[in-house]
C-alpha cells in the first residue's frame, strides 16, 4: 500500500463511524520502489488529495521532513517540490502492518501489501 | 505505446484463479480480449497513460495488468477474494509493475462507504461476472459503483443478450452508452455445472459516460428524447465528445466495429 492508496482509505463503512479518515498507519515492513516522475500526474493529484492526511501518513511511515505542513502557493511552479511528492505517495510502500481507525481503533491489516478493509457483518 | 501483439503475449502467461469461487462467477478475462480492450482504450481515447484508474473486482488481475502495461500512473485493482489478491500480486511481482496497487474491498461498499473515493478516479476499468448465476444483476450494481468512483469514463463487458438492458437501465441513469465492439468470449468449463468443454458467449465492450452526448451507432433502441438516431447525428456528437474532454489524440477512432475475436 503506497501513500496515494492510504489518502483514499476510509474506514466510514463502519456504523457508528462518522469519519473514519485518515487512517493511522502502523507499518511493520516498508519497501522502495521506483517509479517515473510524471508532473502533470502528479500536479493534477494534489487538489484529489487530503493534504493534512498526506503530512498525518508521511509522519506514521517516517517521511515527514519530505512534505510542508500545509501546500505552500504556487506549487505547481516548485519542482523540487513535486518531486518529493511524487516519491511520498507513489515509492513508499508498506508491506506488513496495519491501518487503525481513528475513531473505533478497529485495526485493517496489511499483508503482502494489500490492505484489507472487509468489514464483519455486525460491523456495517 | 506498445504494441498489441506484444501486450497480449505479456497477458498470455498470467495465473489464472487457482480454485474458481461459483458465488464470486471468478473467470479470468481472456488475455486476447484483456489486450484488445487495453489497447484499445488507450489507441482510441487516451484514457489510461499518466491516469489514475481502478479495476473493480480486479480477480487474478489481467485488466490490471493490461493497464499498468499501458502506461497508468497507479491502477488500483479492488477484490473481496483474498486468494485472487494473492495470484494477483505473484502476476504483478513476476512482470515487476511497481504502478499498481491492490486493496481488498467488497467493491458495492466503495461508492456509499467511502466517499474519498467518489469521482477521484480518471477511468475505471471492470470486468463484472455476467450475472446467469444466482447473482442477478451484479454486473450493473458494479457500473454503477464504477460511474460513482469515475469522473471520466467507465469500461466494462457484458452479455450481448442483455444490452437493450443495459441501455434502458444507463439512459435512467442519464449515463450515455456506447457500444465499442461486440466479443467472442470464450468461457472456459470452469465449474462442475457446465456441460460443454467451453461455451461461446458475445459480449459487448461497453463505455459508460456521464453528461456528454455521445450516440451509439449500432443502438438497439433510441434514446427516450429522440425517435431516430442518424449515423450522421452519431459521429457529430462523438467529435463533440473529443472537444469536451479536451485532449488532441490523433488517429481516434469514433467507434470500433466488428468483432475482435
Amino acid at each position: 500500500m503506497k501513500l496515494i492508496t492510504h489518502n483514499m482509505l476510509t474506514s466510514k463503512g463502519m456504523k457508528n463511524v462518522k469519519e473514519g479518515f485518515p487512517l493511522k498507519i502502523q507499518a511493520e515492513e516498508m519497501r522502495n520502489v521506483d517509479i517515473d516522475y510524471d508532473r502533470d500526474f502528479i500536479t493534477r493529484m494534489i487538489p484529489k488529495l487530503d493534504w493534512k492526511a498526506l503530512v498525518f501518513a508521511a509522519q506514521c511511515v517516517g517521511h515527514k521532513e519530505d512534505l510542508p505542513d500545509t501546500l505552500p502557493d504556487g506549487y505547481e511552479n516548485d519542482n523540487e517540490l513535486l518531486k518529493r511528492l511524487h516519491h511520498v505517495l507513489l515509492e513508499v510502500e508498506v508491506i506488513s502492518g496495519c491501518l487503525e481507525c481513528p475513531e473505533t481503533q478497529r485495526k485493517f491489516p496489511i499483508s503482502n501489501g494489500i490492505p484489507n478493509m472487509l468489514l464483519n457483518e455486525d460491523e456495517v | 505505446m506498445i504494441r498489441l501483439k506484444e501486450l497480449e503475449s505479456w497477458l498470455q502467461d498470467l495465473q489464472d484463479f487457482e480454485t474458481p469461487k461459483v458465488a464470486l462467477e471468478q473467470y479470468q478475462t481472456p488475455p486476447h480480449i484483456a489486450a484488445h480492450i487495453a489497447h484499445t482504450i488507450q489507441a482510441s481515447f487516451g484514457d489510461l497513460e499518466g491516469k489514475l484508474v481502478a479495476d473493480l473486482g480486479c480477480g487474478c488481475g489481467m485488466l490490471t495488468v493490461a493497464a499498468a502495461i499501458m502506461g497508468t500512473a497507479t491502477v488500483v485493482g479492488f477484490d473481496i477474494d483474498s486468494d485472487a489478491l494473492k495470484t494477483c500480486k505473484e502476476n504483478l511481482e513476476e512482470l515487476e509493475i511497481t504502478a499498481a496497487e491492490l486493496v481488498q474491498a467488497e467493491v458495492r461498499q466503495l461508492g456509499v462507504s467511502c466517499s474519498r473515493f467518489t469521482k477521484l478516479f480518471d477511468t475505471v476499468l471492470l470486468n463484472p461476472s455476467f450475472g446467469t448465476k444466482c447473482n442477478q444483476g451484479t454486473d450493473l450494481e458494479f457500473v454503477q459503483v464504477a460511474l460513482e468512483l469515475s469522473h471520466g469514463p467507465v469500461y466494462s463487458l457484458h452479455k450481448t443478450s442483455t444490452r437493450a438492458h443495459i441501455i434502458k437501465t444507463a439512459s435512467r441513469w442519464g449515463v450515455n452508452v456506447q457500444v465499442l465492439a461486440k466479443l467472442r468470449y470464450d468461457l472456459p468449463n470452469t465449474y462442475k455445472f457446465h456441460k460443454k468443454k467451453s461455451v461461446d458467449i458475445e459480449v459487448d465492450f461497453i463505455k459508460f459516460t456521464v453528461n456528454c452526448h455521445i450516440v451509439v451507432e449500432d443502438f438497439i433502441k433510441p434514446c427516450p428524447h429522440r425517435s431516430t438516431v442518424p449515423s450522421k447525428w452519431a459521429k457529430l456528437d462523438v467529435k463533440h465528445m473529443e472537444m469536451l474532454d479536451g485532449s488532441n489524440q490523433t488517429n481516434r477512432q469514433t467507434a470500433l466495429s466488428g468483432d475482435f475475436a
